[in-house]
C-alpha cells in the first residue's frame, strides 16, 4: 500500500521552531502521505503516520516517556516509572508504542513505523518523500 | 507544485472528532475495495450511561424510579451511575489515556436534542468511516450486568434500557440493529422480554451478558432457548471483564484480568452448554459466542474432545464430539488474536471459520478491529472474507437483501 510517488523529493514542511523539542508536527503533503515530525534530544524523526498493526494514525497519538518497571537487588518489583531518558508516540487506536528515535515498537519486534529523511537546514524542516 | 498541509489535529483525544479518529480506515477501503462488500459489524458499542437519565425514566416500578432519582439527586457524581454496578477497574480499559476514545467520545454532535440522537449521530459516523452497512450495538457498562449485587435491579434495568432502545435509538436508523439482553436471573423475565421486543423491528437477537455465576444448562432455562429456537432468534453470549473473581483476584495488572476473564466467562457457558448437550436438545437454536475473541477454540475443542473420549457417561446427550458442535456455532471476530499466521490459520480452519465467523469491530473499544482486518487475511478464500465480513450474519440473522 504505497502512498507517495516514485520520485523522492525533499518538501519544505515547516520552520525550525515549528517542532520543539519533545513536540511534534503532523503534515500531509500532496494529499497522499502524511508524516509526524518529532524532536528529542535536539534531532528531528519523521514517520509515516500509519501504524504497523492496522494502519492508525499513530503519529497523532500521546507522547510520553517509557514505562519501565523497577527491581531491587533482590528482584523484589520497586513499582513502575517513567523514562524521562526516552520519548514515545502512541497510536490512539489501539495503544502500540514506538519509540521515537528508532522508529520501533518496544516489544513487538518487527513491529515499526516507515521513516522519511528529515533535515533541518537555515531554519526550515525538509522531508523526503 | 508541492502542497503541506498541517492536520488540523495534532493530537487525538476525547474530544476528537469519529470520523477524524477512523480516517486512516478510508485507506482500507480504497485499497481493499470495502465499499464493494456488504459489511455487517455483529458487536458494536454505545455508552448508555450518557444517556443514563434518560433510560431510568422508562423503569416499570414507581420504587425503583424513586430510588434513581433520589441516588441522582443527592449523591455527587451518581447522576450518571445511579443502581448501576459500574465496576472501577472498566476506567482502566484507556491503558492511561494512550487509548482516548475508549474513556469517551466527547466530540461535538451541534443539533443533537437526546442521548439517543447523540448515539445515533456517533454510530453513524463510525460506520461511514469504517464501510459498514449494518452495525449490532450492544450498551458497556450494563454487559456487567450479571453481577449486579441485586438481581431484580439488574433485571428492571435491563427491561428500562431494551424500553429505552428500542423506543429511542432504533426507530432512528435502519442500519442500527440489537440483540437485547435477557435478564437472565430470572428466566420467566426472560420469557417476556422475547415475547415484548422479538417483533421490534431492528431486534435480531437476544443476549446472555456472560459475566455471571448462572450455569447456563438449568432446567429453568430450557423454556427461554426453545422459545428462541421457535421464533428463529439466534442467542448470544457477551463476554466481558470481571477483575473481582477468584482468579482474576489474584491478578494486578488490567492486562491480565482482561486478557483472561473475557474468555474464561465464555469458555465456562461454552463448557456447560456442550457437556448438557443444549446442541442436542435445540438442533435449531443459532448460537453465537461474542467478544471472546478466536484462540480459546482450538484449546475448547481439544480439551473437551480429550475427556468426553474418556468420560462419555458424564455427556450423555452427545452423539459426537465436543469439537463437532463447536464447531457448529457462531463466532464473531474481534478481538483477532492475530499475532501468528499459521495459529490463526489453523484457528480458522478448526472453527470453520469461512461460515461459521462474522466480522465485529467493538468499536469504540480500546481493542476494536477495523474491517480490514478481514480483508487482509492472506489464508482466507475472497468467498470465505464476504461471508465472515457479512454474508454469514445475512444468513444468521435473516437481513435479507
Amino acid at each position: 500500500m504505497t502512498t507517495t510517488t516514485s520520485t523522492p523529493r525533499a518538501v519544505d514542511v515547516a520552520a525550525a521552531g515549528d517542532v520543539p523539542e519533545r513536540g511534534r508536527l503532523v503534515v500531509e503533503i500532496d494529499g497522499t502521505t502524511t508524516v509526524g515530525i518529532f524532536r528529542f534530544g535536539g534531532r528531528l524523526y519523521a514517520w509515516e503516520n500509519r501504524c504497523a498493526h492496522q494502519g492508525g494514525p499513530a503519529c497523532q497519538g500521546r507522547i510520553i516517556s517509557r514505562v519501565r518497571e523497577r527491581l531491587d537487588e533482590g528482584k523484589r518489583s520497586l513499582g513502575l516509572r517513567f523514562d524521562e531518558d526516552t520519548m514515545h508516540v502512541v497510536c490512539p487506536w489501539h495503544g502500540y508504542e514506538y519509540d521515537v528515535t528508532t522508529g520501533r515498537h518496544p516489544g513487538v519486534p518487527g513491529a515499526s513505523l516507515r521513516s522519511f529523511p528529515v533535515v533541518e537546514e537555515e531554519g526550515r524542516i525538509r522531508v523526503t518523500v | 507544485m508541492t502542497s503541506v498541509r498541517r492536520l488540523p489535529t495534532q493530537e487525538i483525544t476525547t474530544a476528537t472528532d469519529t470520523r477524524e479518529i477512523l480516517a486512516n480506515a478510508r485507506r482500507d477501503t480504497e485499497f481493499y475495495g470495502l465499499d464493494d462488500y456488504f459489511i455487517v459489524d455483529v458487536d458494536s458499542h454505545h455508552v448508555e450511561l450518557d444517556s443514563w437519565p434518560e433510560i431510568l425514566g422508562y423503569l416499570d416500578s414507581p420504587v425503583m424510579r424513586d430510588t434513581a432519582s433520589q441516588m441522582m439527586r443527592n449523591w455527587p457524581q451518581a447522576s450518571h451511575l445511579a443502581l448501576h454496578n459500574h465496576p472501577p477497574g472498566l476506567t482502566m480499559q484507556d491503558v492511561s489515556g494512550r487509548i482516548p476514545h475508549q474513556a469517551s467520545l466527547g466530540e461535538s454532535t451541534p443539533d443533537v436534542g437526546s442521548g439517543a440522537e447523540r448515539d445515533v449521530t456517533l454510530v453513524r459516523r463510525a460506520m461511514d468511516a469504517m464501510s459498514i452497512d449494518v452495525q449490532v450495538v450492544f450498551p458497556q457498562p450494563m454487559l456487567e450486568t450479571g453481577l449486579h449485587p441485586q438481581p431484580e435491579v439488574a433485571t428492571a434495568l435491563l427491561q428500562a434500557y431494551n424500553r429505552w432502545f428500542t423506543a429511542e435509538v432504533l426507530p432512528r436508523e435502519p442500519r442500527i440493529r440489537t440483540m437485547l439482553g435477557l435478564p437472565f436471573e430470572n428466566p420467566d423475565a426472560c420469557l417476556a422480554t422475547i415475547e415484548e421486543f422479538a417483533d421490534t423491528p431492528g431486534v435480531i437477537g437476544f443476549l446472555v451478558t456472560s459475566q455471571r455465576h448462572a450455569g447456563v444448562h438449568r432446567n429453568a432455562y430450557m423454556p427461554v432457548y426453545r422459545e428462541l429456537e421457535r421464533r428463529g432468534l439466534p442467542i448470544g453470549f457477551h463476554a466481558g471483564p470481571n477483575q473481582a473473581d477468584t482468579m482474576t483476584s489474584t491478578m494486578n495488572r488490567f492486562l491480565s484480568a482482561h486478557a483472561m476473564s473475557f474468555v474464561t466467562c465464555n469458555m465456562t457457558h461454552m463448557t456447560n452448554w456442550v457437556v448438557n448437550g443444549i446442541p442436542e436438545r435445540f438442533p435449531g437454536l443459532r448460537t453465537i459466542w461474542i467478544e471472546s475473541g478466536l484462540a480459546w477454540l482450538p484449546f475448547m475443542m481439544q480439551r473437551l474432545d480429550h475427556e468426553y473420549s474418556m468420560r462419555q457417561s458424564d455427556a450423555p446427550l452427545l452423539t459426537r464430539p465436543p469439537s463437532h458442535y463447536i464447531r457448529e456455532m457462531y463466532y464473531t471476530s474481534q478481538p483477532m488474536e492475530w499475532t501468528d499466521d499459521k495459529l490463526l490459520a489453523a484457528t480458522l480452519e478448526a472453527i470453520d471459520a469461512e461460515n461459521t465467523l462474522m466480522y465485529s469491530s467493538d468499536w469504540p473499544h480500546w481493542d476494536f478491529d477495523v474491517p480490514g482486518r478481514i480483508a487482509a487475511l492472506p489464508f482466507v478464500s475472497e468467498h470465505g472474507k464476504r461471508n465472515i465480513l457479512g454474508e454469514t450474519a445475512r444468513k444468521v440473522f435473516s437481513l435479507g437483501g
